[in-house]
């Protein structure tokens, strides 16, 4: 099917929510990665399920509206997220790179709405390390409608990710969760956040299509 | 010293001319305090920031950084003191805070960039630099990667540690985290939702007092005229009310002390050792003392609350510019 697109209020900002395939059952909300924006069509790799297929533009991407000024933070934009699940209810995440790091803050943070989360490769998924990188602070332009907005690539690419801070989200997930195993590893690129959660007895691996399968 | 314009109207970001304003301005009688003697707006990136400046606009330039929840005006004691010995005092209110625009997203990065935009806008050559609690934190980030923008940084109690992070376990570590995000994310939902609650001028001052425990009433009363607004129902703060204390994120205080050790400007470090006093990291001198950047120094009052400028006003502006006096 071609995708359709709606838009989700986000404070005054706009953000788009697409959908990718229709189905009954609770929907497979896809993440995209750092300065990428939702897929055009379904992909392959989501045969599996058979509910509704969307994806999210985060702020600054895509078709969502891009904001003054940067203040850009993984924790900020689990608020996009935290839309969606406003206006659906629960939904399984399947997270590439930037999105797999947002896709755990938000599984921890609403427990009773992410029915599962898949951590898989994309661009953003290192943020700046574990520990603050480098100083580097500069005043970009004023971006305007420009996509990706400059200040989400400057800014989600040095947010410091360390490993016990991952964990605690992991905790929150494995405490309150009434899935077996609802956080997948299928990544196979693991930035340390990635591999401590990885490494962590709640946390399974799958390739990625048997991950969404036993999501599904 | 060459000093550059402030930035204003012809940006387009909706700021203000530089202004006399003293005259127009309806505070609240407080010993000493004094409105600006001019503002203006600087643009960052789109988003307009507050100005405010006391003293010769062509002494040299001191330039102020307000804490978290506080605002420039906060500095309506402390600047016109140091102004009076001869410096051009400027600071700006954070995004969010006082009459800075409302941001759609905030951060640490985001206001350390602000910080940025500002102290460009105001000079091109090196100056003064004076952060208290979160700013002084903030601008501990901005000068190790711009070191070249301050000639002296002072320092007001915004030396975080991780030796003095309160004692929890990681039980109750993450409970507190968890309610946090709660709270944060509830808050976010309902954001087009959110205002201030009105309140009267005592009101809002009474309901201050938790996070300032040793500042007069009187104080917090004109802190009220100048740092809300009034309408039909009230006076209501103006900082934006999605924002809470607290926050959430990985930021951890120990991270500070790098960037402290890495400094090679001339540094005054000011602890406040009041213990009970809400606001504050709490370092201890043998905390900070270790990460002193080669010539740092470090002072510490065990008497004087985290509101150190505030709270003894004249102290502090004396130790500061006898800290300057070779700067001149």
């Amino acid at each position: 099917m071609t995708r359709s697109t709606e838009f989700l209020l986000n404070g005054s900002l706009r953000l788009a929510l697409h959908t990718l395939a229709e189905g009954e059952g609770h929907p497979l909300l896809l993440l995209h990665g750092l300065g990428e924006q939702s897929p055009m069509s379904r992909p392959a790799w989501t045969s599996a399920w058979n509910g509704p297929v969307l994806a999210l533009d985060f702020t600054g991407h895509g078709d969502s509206d891009v904001p003054v000024s940067g203040g850009y933070t993984p924790e900020g934009l689990m608020s996009d997220v935290d839309a969606v699940l406003a206006q659906l209810g629960p939904v399984t995440i399947v997270g590439r790179g930037f999105g797999a790091w947002v896709g755990l803050l938000i599984a921890g943070a609403r427990t009773s709405l992410v029915h599962g989360v898949i951590l898989f490769d994309g661009s953003g998924a290192v943020g700046g390390g574990s520990q603050p990188p480098t100083p580097y602070v500069n005043v970009l332009p004023a971006s305007g409608t420009t996509k990706p907005d400059p200040y989400a690539l400057l800014e989600l690419s040095r947010d410091p990710r360390p490993p016990d801070y991952a964990l605690d989200y992991v905790r929150f997930v494995l405490e309150d969760s009434e899935i077996e195993n609802p956080i997948v590893v299928s990544a196979r690129i693991r930035p340390e956040w990635l591999a401590a959660v990885a490494a962590d007895i709640g946390v399974i691996e799958l390739p990625l299509e048997q991950a969404i399968e036993s999501f599904a | 010293m060459k000093s550059t314009g402030i930035a204003n109207t012809s940006d387009g970001c909706g700021g203000r001319r530089l202004a006399d304003v003293a005259s127009a301005d309806q505070t609240r009688e407080f010993s000493g305090a004094k409105a600006p003697d001019r503002t203006g707006s600087i643009d960052s990136s789109g988003l307009r920031l507050a100005l405010n400046e006391w003293g010769d606009p062509e002494a040299p330039v001191l330039a102020m950084v307000h804490g978290g929840f506080d605002f420039s005006r906060t500095f309506d004691v402390f600047a016109p003191m140091i102004a009076e010995a001869g410096w051009r005092v400027v600071a700006w209110d954070a995004r969010g805070h006082g009459d800075s625009d409302h941001a759609h997203m905030y951060g640490w990065s985001a206001d350390v960039r602000d910080h940025l935009a500002a102290i460009q806008s105001i000079s091109s050559e090196p100056i003064v630099l004076l952060g208290h609690s979160k700013g002084g934190g903030q601008l501990l980030d901005l000068l190790d990667g711009r070191p070249s923008l301050a000639k002296a940084f002072v320092n007001l109690d915004g030396l975080p540690s991780q030796f003095s992070s309160p004692d929890v376990n990681d039980r109750e570590r993450r409970r507190m985290r968890r309610a946090d995000l709660a709270s944060g994310l509830d808050r976010r939902r309902r954001r087009n939702e959110l205002s201030r609650r009105p309140d009267t001028i005592e009101g809002l001052a009474e309901r201050r007092q938790p996070m300032n425990p040793r500042l007069s009433r009187e104080w917090l009363e004109y802190l009220v005229t100048v740092g809300a607004r009034h309408d039909d129902e009230g006076w209501r703060w103006k900082i934006d009310p999605v924002l809470h204390l607290g926050g959430f994120g990985p930021w951890r205080p120990g991270w500070s002390l790098d960037h402290l050790a890495a400094l090679e400007m001339p540094f005054l470090g000011v602890l406040s050792g009041v213990q009970d006093d809400p606001m504050g990291w709490k370092s201890r001198h043998s905390d900070i003392e270790p990460f002193l950047p080669p010539g740092g120094r470090l002072e510490y009052y065990d008497d004087i609350g985290h509101f150190l400028h505030i709270e003894q006003t004249r102290v502090i502006a004396d130790l500061v510019l006898e800290f300057l006096e070779p700067l001149r």
